[in-house]
């Protein structure tokens, strides 16, 4: 299997306080992966890096078949690539209808001069109508995006996902705020998308994690702690210790 | 031109003969008619037009794109000064030509030249004819330049704005920068724009001389109508568009649309540069109109009151930035105007020229804090709740 994605010795610091230490590792070509760690262990500032947003002091990110280097690259360009990213707070376009939501991540025209004049085809909206479907909001296409409950928020910004197809999704936190049938759902839905791309899961919740059944990287004070599936990483002395020792 | 009207909506439709209409009636109360309105009041009116334009422009960056632009005088003053050196230029050439006409050897094109450096920069204590000027005699040229040179000021200020990522008041207090330092340097005499004078006389209007100003008043009047329903129309357009929605998501939260592969710099100093163009013209119809631009035009406050007048409207709603201008601008030249009787309370005498500022900054806060979507989103909840019933 060859990686869609390889992270390679990053390390990025904040006045001094170092966020990303000397961190490595890699995703494969539509692999279900979990990153886990507890609060500050940089899991988000991980997502930064990688989708462009912070630049790291050192290390390469690579990109796809050819090998592209991620670092010098907008996110803009990285997003047009094929990096999606779910942020960790829900992030949609609150005064924007569901629909609006989701027309506008379609992958289709990114250049201002053809979305100024840019008619969407029959087929974008039966895929929004698909989307939506999956995503269970269908019946509330027209509802102002402000107006959804938090988890139907995480929906909705797992949908534009969707809608945007990209090669390689990173979810901070898909679980938070979500009742226990939201959670299931949402696992059984993630995993579906990992059978034709990447994607990448930041949770704390252990039995979430459970759910989506992969292999689970552990992330403590910037660095990987451990790598492996879950029963191996939660035997593991050192993962025991960050988690329950203190 | 019927295709064109298929694809507007009625909304457009109601705008565009409501100011047709509008027009219509000033023309036929004006003195060229049954002379119930002055040629005074119908430049206010015409004026009055092209401020709506302005907001109209400032609401597609504020209210639309969330750039709260305090700069917009600046492009709407640039464009006075550019169709108004013009209109000096001629019409002081005019003036020349006629008075070497009583002479019995014809000028040459270098006494014309020398005679009017001397008749526009004598008051700057100049008489050459500062190389700025060099395309004042073609009008074609001009007409370009107002286009030209505001959308290059905003290409080049949203450029290194946008692109450093400076957001919110930082970038509005940028905005504020720009006006004040274009106007400080029109300040001087040695700008080339005639210092504090600025460019006078533009009410006349060269090749039209033998035209009396009820006439000319009536031909602005229109020129400012169709300049407002093509600018709405265009705005319009824009704010229906994909890139419409995407600039109200750029609005809501840049980042979702950059991370969704948009490059959301290259946006927002798209609709930067349109609005800038937009003001611009709106300014080349309304000096002519006024007579007189300076660099007063361009202080910091005259971009506030714009963004005032937009929000009490109502931003994000095109007809609420028209409204806005509108009615605020016209009230406004009413208190100040002097001809309201001071009022005396006893205790306190009330004037109101003083106290008229007072009242737009209790209105703005009034209106920000019960209405804040401004007078448009009250009027709709006024609708909507008289249709429920
Ligand atoms: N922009 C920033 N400036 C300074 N410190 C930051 C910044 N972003 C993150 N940090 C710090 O880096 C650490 C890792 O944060 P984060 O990646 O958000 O953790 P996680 O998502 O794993 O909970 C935290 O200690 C946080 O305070
Ligand atoms: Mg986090």
């Amino acid at each position: 299997m060859s990686d869609i994605l390889e992270v390679r010795g990053i390390s990025v610091s904040f006045d001094g306080f170092k966020a990303i230490n000397n961190l490595s590792f890699s995703i494969g070509q539509n692999e279900l992966r979990a990153i886990i760690g507890p609060n500050g262990a940089g899991k988000t500032t991980l997502m930064d890096i990688i989708t462009g947003k912070t630049k790291p002091d050192i290390g390469d990110i690579r990109w796809g078949k050819n090998n592209i280097s991620l670092i010098k690259k907008s996110e803009t360009q990285i997003a047009q690539l094929g990096v999606g990213r779910k942020f960790q707070k829900p992030t949609v376009l609150e005064y924007q209808t569901v629909e609006e939501n989701l027309m506008i991540s379609l992958k289709n025209s990114r250049g201002f001069i053809q979305t100024l004049i840019y008619k969407y085809t029959e087929e974008e909206f039966t895929r929004v109508n698909e989307v939506a479907k999956l995503i269970k909001l269908n019946k509330i296409l027209n509802k102002i995006a402000g107006e959804l409950s938090h988890g139907q928020k995480q929906w909705l910004e797992i949908g534009m996902l969707l809608a945007q197809d990209p090669s390689l999704l990173l979810v901070d936190e898909p679980a938070a705020g979500m009742t226990n049938s939201e959670r299931t759902n949402t696992a059984t839905l993630l995993k579906e998308l990992s059978k034709t791309r990447s994607v990448v899961v930041v949770e704390h919740d252990m039995d979430f994690i459970r759910q989506l059944n992969c292999k689970v990287t552990v992330l403590h004070e910037g660095s990987v702690l451990a790598e492996g599936n879950l029963d191996h990483v939660s035997k593991d002395n050192k993962v025991i210790e960050v988690y329950l020792g203190r | 031109m019927l295709k064109l009207i298929k694809t507007m909506d009625f909304k457009t439709i109601c705008f565009c003969l409501f100011f047709i209409l509008f027009s219509l009636i000033i023309t036929l109360l004006s003195d060229l008619i049954f002379g119930s309105i002055s040629t005074n009041f119908v430049k206010v009116l015409g004026k009055t037009l092209m401020l709506c334009l302005a907001a109209i422009a400032l609401d597609l960056v504020w209210g639309y794109c969330g750039i709260l632009s305090l700069g917009h005088f600046a492009f709407f003053a640039l464009g006075g000064y550019l169709i108004g050196m013009w209109l000096m230029y001629e019409r002081t050439k005019e003036i020349i030509i006629q008075a070497f006409a009583e002479q019995l050897l014809p000028p040459t094109p270098s006494e014309i030249k020398e005679a009017i450096g001397i008749q526009i920069f004598g008051v700057v204590g100049g008489s050459e004819i500062p190389s700025i000027w060099i395309f004042a005699d073609y009008l074609f040229i001009h007409l370009f330049l107002i286009i030209f040179i505001p959308g290059l000021l905003a290409l080049i200020f949203g450029w290194l704005a946008f692109r450093s990522r400076v957001t919110g008041v930082y970038l509005s207090i940028l905005t504020q920068a720009m006006t004040l330092a274009l106007s400080l340097y029109l300040l001087q005499n040695d700008s080339g724009l005639r210092g504090n004078n600025g460019l006078s006389g533009l009410q006349n209007i060269p090749g039209f001389t033998s035209f009396p100003q009820s006439i000319i008043s009536i031909l602005f009047l229109w020129a400012s109508t169709l300049a407002l329903i093509l600018g709405f129309i265009i705005a319009t357009f824009i704010t229906k568009s994909k890139l419409g929605k995407l600039i109200q998501g750029i609005r809501d939260d840049e980042d979702r649309i950059r991370f969704l592969g948009y490059n959301v710099e290259t946006y927002k100093l798209f609709v930067f540069v349109i609005s800038a163009i937009m003001a611009a013209i709106a300014g080349a119809l309304y000096y002519p109109q006024a007579g007189i631009v300076n660099p007063s035009e361009l202080a910091p406050i005259a971009s506030i009151y714009l963004a005032v007048w937009v929000s009490i409207g109502g931003r994000g709603k095109l007809i609420g930035a028209v409204i806005g201008a509108a009615f605020v601008s016209l009230i406004s030249s009413f208190f100040t105007s002097g001809q309201i009787p001071d009022l005396n309370l006893g205790f306190i005498i009330i004037s109101w020229v003083d106290w008229w500022l007072i009242i737009l900054g209790l209105s703005f806060v009034i209106v920000t804090l019960f209405t804040p979507g401004g007078l448009i989103s009250a009027f709709e909840n006024i609708y909507k709740r008289s249709f429920e019933r």
